[in-house]
């Protein structure tokens, strides 16, 4: 499961009130293997220590698709606009395991331009969200006249 | 080559039947799996009260152990299973193992469902999973499937092309299948300008959740040959669940590195060894094809050809009937929808019609000889078996 940490780490140092977003998971105190959502026990040694782990968050889209039909509701819960084709895919993270994760590109939901992406975790909750650079740019918040 | 004898003792399928499958408003999912019983057992020139111990189940559509109501009340164990995508392969194994352990001396298994129209919408509680994952549209299995092929095509060079053909192919196989539920050939250009899904599959390259029934009866050899069966034999029946670093649906992360392993692949390699047979010994396969990217990749998952080489065994036309290893001869899942828990039984019975030179239009030419059936599904379970004809 995805938490915000309770002192998460600032990439530039300035901000101090905006909480950065983290994924929680855990390694695998026999063999190393890492774990997300965090686990009680190893996949691949069947060890059952575990210790937690603060997963990185950046990392390469290994795979992806556009949900281009709105999910059966329950469980999906639409926007209040509505449903919108979104992606969703897999991030290959340096930590050794490739995380599900909803996806943001600029001309949302942009199929090409996520293969092979680059992307930067936006939201743990209530599933992981990363977004490409040029996202992260159109978006930046407090940047006043960067947004495209 | 193939050998019952490696087998600890040979079973023999005697009987195989199904309902009609695709869209029946008027009967349930257990009346389906009646009809495939009945078929099954008039198929063995048996009757109910012959059967000594029997195993099925669905996924959403009843216990399988009430179905002696309609069938007679004989008094035998009836285990019910309870096993996604391997429901029917699993009570195949457990009637199969009944044979060889002498517990008994003729098994039944079956398999049945009645879906509700559009994809599936299973809980996330269920599959271990935050709620999240519900709430942000992550429980649908199509995504899992396109996420898959996506980066396989990226991998291996298959082209969207072949994802069109693949499909096309089971439209055309199941407009010559009397029994399928969608009977209208595709072409190509139909399948590949249908609405987009889940990129880079269309509408027309999925299966849809569907309906049917059926059913297979085995029988040891002794009492096969008393019944003058019209026996093939079965010389596998493997069920597997997934191992480390595999790629599977609902999955919130892959753990490990490098190429994901295969389910599909661990039941395959069991059910060749354990038949004495190897992939390219195979004149008739089915092989799942939740969408046309899943049988383009099962093909190698289950060693019949190297990772990409699909890109020119579908060009060539090598899994048309007729073709070096027809696939799916009966239209697959594409054409008779996915009933879970009978999808694992109904390719049986293709493979046994195909084995007895019974399946009329859609026959493989030239005797057939050996058969081989793939089911994959979540959370990661694969069911193989391997038959032989006996002539």
């Amino acid at each position: 499961m995805s938490v915000e940490t309770s002192t998460p780490e600032q990439s530039g140092g300035t901000d101090r009130t905006r909480s950065v977003p983290s994924l929680r998971g855990s390694r695998c105190t026999s063999c190393a293997n890492v774990a997300f959502p965090a686990a009680v026990g190893c996949q691949r040694c069947g060890s059952r220590e575990t210790t937690s782990l603060e997963l990185a968050r950046d990392g390469v889209v290994w795979a992806h698709t556009v949900q281009r039909f709105a999910p059966k509701s329950p469980p999906y819960v639409p926007p209040a606009e509505g449903f919108q084709p979104f992606a969703v895919g897999y991030v290959e993270l340096r930590d050794g395991i490739r995380v599900e994760a909803l996806l943001e590109s600029v001309d949302h939901p942009n199929y090409d331009a996520l293969t092979g992406a680059t992307v930067t975790l936006v939201a743990s909750e209530p599933v992981p969200r990363f977004a490409t650079r040029e996202w992260l740019a159109a978006h930046s918040a407090g940047a006043e006249g960067s947004r495209r | 080559m193939s050998t019952a004898s490696q087998s600890p003792s040979p079973v023999a399928i005697i009987g195989a039947g199904l309902s009609k499958f695709g869209r029946q408003p008027d009967l349930t999912g257990r009346q389906m799996a009646v009809q495939a019983i009945r078929a099954a057992l008039d198929d063995a020139g048996i009757a109910w009260s012959d059967v000594e111990v029997a195993f099925g189940g669905s996924d959403g559509s009843g216990l399988a152990d009430t179905l002696v109501a309609d069938l007679g009340l004989t008094g035998i164990p009836f285990t019910n299973v309870k096993n996604g995508c391997a429901t029917g392969g699993s009570a195949l194994v457990a009637a199969v193992n009944a044979i060889r352990s002498g517990t008994a001396e003729i098994a039944l298994a079956v398999g049945f469902d009645k879906h509700p129209r559009g994809a599936f919408d299973p809980r996330p509680e269920d599959w271990g999973l935050p709620a999240g994952y519900g709430e942000a549209g992550l429980m649908v299995t199509t995504q899992f499937f396109a996420i898959k092929i996506a980066r396989y095509m990226q991998e291996h060079g298959i082209s969207e092309r072949t994802l069109a053909a693949v499909a096309a192919k089971a439209f055309r196989n199941g407009a010559i299948n009397p029994n399928a539920w969608r009977r209208e050939a595709l072409t190509d250009e139909a399948v590949a300008a249908a609405p987009m899904v889940n990129d880079p599959l269309t509408q027309f390259m999925f299966c849809s959740p569907g309906e049917g029934g059926a059913a297979i009866v085995v029988a040891s050899a002794a009492a096969a040959q008393r019944l003058g069966a019209r026996q093939v034999r079965l010389l596998s029946a493997v069920t597997r669940t997934r191992g480390f670093g595999s790629f599977e649906v609902f999955a919130p992360s892959i753990q490990g590195q490098g190429t994901p392993s295969s389910v599909s692949s661990d039941a395959a390699r069991a059910a060749f060894e354990s038949a004495g047979v190897t992939p390219a010994d195979i004149d008739v396969a089915q092989l799942q094809d939740t969408e046309a990217g899943a049988e383009i990749m099962h093909l190698a998952e289950c060693g019949f050809c190297e990772h990409g080489e699909q890109e020119e065994w579908i060009a060539s036309a090598a899994t048309e009937i007729g073709g070096r290893l027809p696939v799916n001869t009966d239209g697959g899942c594409i054409a008779n929808g996915e009933p879970i828990g009978a999808s694992g039984l109904r390719q049986v019975h293709e493979i046994v019609t195909q084995l007895r030179g019974e399946a009329g239009e859609r026959q493989v030419p030239a005797s057939p000889r050996l058969g081989f059936t793939h089911v994959y599904g979540a959370p990661g379970v694969s069911a193989c078996t391997v038959l032989e004809a006996v002539r």
